[in-house]
């Protein structure tokens, strides 16, 4: 049986224990991608290798959620600088004055005992 | 290319129940109500049935389920889920295994009593675990995500948004069968409990039971069935992501090729479209379907939906039986558009019905804009 290193999952999680943002790079057609996978989904080719965001980025579409019986609260999708995208959220500023195009910046926060990457607004740092 | 074009005939649509349904009945029971009414629609016994397609919120091998219940022993077998689109590339399935010959008569089955079980929409989709920490509420938050950007890209306004509720309402007023039946205006959509940003309440989708059945076979045989048939002109499936954070554009949706595969099939063009019946989950929906399938041009949906062009009356009737917004909404709706689609083609459409319809769209989306499945359907006269 031929041991396969640990999967693509463990290296992110890894990374952001580490105060790390991970996404891959493709060594054929250097697009980026994330989620990190064991083949890259634009060419196929099998060695997208890990690179580690600086953590800058722009809201590229923004929502504020209203439920019921808790505070208003924060979803966006956020266009990294290395060219791939996530879900987050926006801390430090009220949920629905964040606006689509503003500048972010990564804050990696420890919530129930693990890490998530969420953002701040760029002027603030 | 091969075509399926006016080969495969629906014969019989039905629904079962819809709204809240009486106590103790479940999806299965829906299920069995809208097999058996539209076999009877068809003319077709339950023995003949041979292809069975099922798709579910809560069962992993819904047709084990469907046919079991039912007392049919399929030979071919297709629990496919795509999400509420489903039923609607279960058309071109079948399609395909009946003009192959590997069956002769297919029965094409959802239901659901989300209402009565939960009040809640029930969605077997767990959220990925790239997006669980971000607390996003499935489907809602992914179609607010998309409404915000297409607001943003091409100036698309919360009335515009709000003008689809209000055609849909309209509509549902000239439905008999309808969930909700009053009153709605822009005002009162705007007015409306905001739930996700730029979405209030009244820009979803309805939680109700129900359950419909779609009974398909060759054109040939189709010509000696009790209603006249609705040839399957075309149909086309596409999905390109299941999260939303995946998602390329999230102005542009899959509905491109499915709907450009669909119209190839065809040889027709949305001008020659009689009646469009979309999934309309939530408003920004038609908006976004009405551009990728060439109603309008990309960022013009809003425009397009305004001033009462889809309501009643309008330049194009759009969701003639209320939709997803005001008529029913069981979890997974793409059935519902194929069920109105087929009746607005017979003329039995009552109050809603539309002149002189020769060629009806029915479009359904499944999981956060992620499939897409389009079926244009004709008279016989499309076919000469
Ligand atoms: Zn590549």
């Amino acid at each position: 049986m031929t041991e396969s290193p640990p999967g693509p999952w463990s290296g992110y999680q890894e990374g952001l224990a580490r105060g790390e943002l991970r996404f891959q790079r493709c060594g054929e057609c250097g697009r980026a991608v994330f989620y990190p996978r064991l083949l890259c989904p634009f060419c196929g080719s099998a060695d997208p290798a890990w690179e580690t965001a600086a953590g800058g980025g722009t809201v590229y579409a923004t929502t504020t959620m209203r439920p019921r019986d808790e505070a208003p609260y924060h979803v966006c999708l956020v266009d990294l600088d290395e060219g791939f995208r996530m879900m987050s959220r926006v801390d430090g500023v009220a949920p629905d004055a964040v606006r689509i195009g503003d500048r972010l910046r990564l804050l990696i926060v420890e919530e129930d005992g693990r890490p998530v990457p969420t953002f701040v607004p760029a002027e603030r740092s | 290319m091969s075509s399926l074009r006016g080969r495969v005939a629906v014969v019989g649509v039905a629904e079962s129940d819809l709204g809240e349904v009486a106590p103790g009945l479940t999806e299965q029971d829906l299920i069995g109500q809208a097999a058996t009414r539209a076999l009877a629609d068809a003319g077709i016994a339950r023995e003949e049935v041979d292809g069975l397609f099922c798709s579910s919120s809560t069962q992993p091998a819904p047709t084990l389920n469907a046919a079991e219940y039912l007392g049919i022993r399929p030979r071919y077998s297709d629990g496919s889920n795509i999400g509420g689109s489903s039923a609607v590339s279960h058309l071109l399935y079948a399609a395909g295994a009946i003009e192959s010959g590997l069956i002769d008569v297919a029965l094409i089955v959802y239901g659901s009593i989300q209402r009565s079980a939960a009040r809640k929409l029930i969605t077997p989709a767990a959220i990925s675990a790239w997006e669980e920490p971000f607390r996003p509420r499935w489907p809602l938050t992914m179609y607010a995500l998309a409404a915000s950007r297409h607001m943003h890209q091409f100036g698309t306004t919360r009335e515009q948004l709000a003008a689809v509720a209000v055609a849909a309402r309209a509509w549902a007023q000239l439905n008999p069968v309808a969930f909700e039946r009053g009153p709605l205006s822009v005002a009162d959509v705007l007015a409306a409990r905001p739930v996700c940003d730029p979405l209030g309440v009244r820009d979803c989708c309805l939680v109700t039971d129900g359950g419909g059945a779609l009974v398909l076979t060759s054109a040939e045989r189709a010509r000696e069935a009790p209603k006249p048939a609705a040839h399957l002109l075309g149909c086309g499936v596409a999905h390109w992501h299941r999260d939303i954070s995946q998602m390329p554009d999230l102005t542009v949706t899959a509905a491109t090729e499915s709907g450009a595969r669909a119209f190839a099939m065809a040889g027709l063009t949305p001008a020659d479209v009689d009646v469009v019946e979309l999934y309309d989950a939530f408003t920004i929906n038609p908006i976004l379907f009405l551009e990728d399938l060439g109603f309008c041009a990309k960022g013009e949906g809003g425009e397009f939906v305004s001033a009462g062009r889809i309501a009643p009356g309008g330049e194009l009737p759009v969701n003639t039986n209320g939709g997803g917004l005001s008529y029913c909404h069981p979890g997974m709706y793409g059935i519902f558009t194929v069920i109105e689609a087929v009746r607005q083609l017979r003329g039995e459409a009552g109050d809603r019905q539309q002149d002189d319809v020769e060629v009806a769209l029915a479009h359904a989306n499944g999981a956060v804009l992620s499939s897409q499945a389009t079926a244009l359907l004709g008279t016989e006269a499309t076919l000469s």
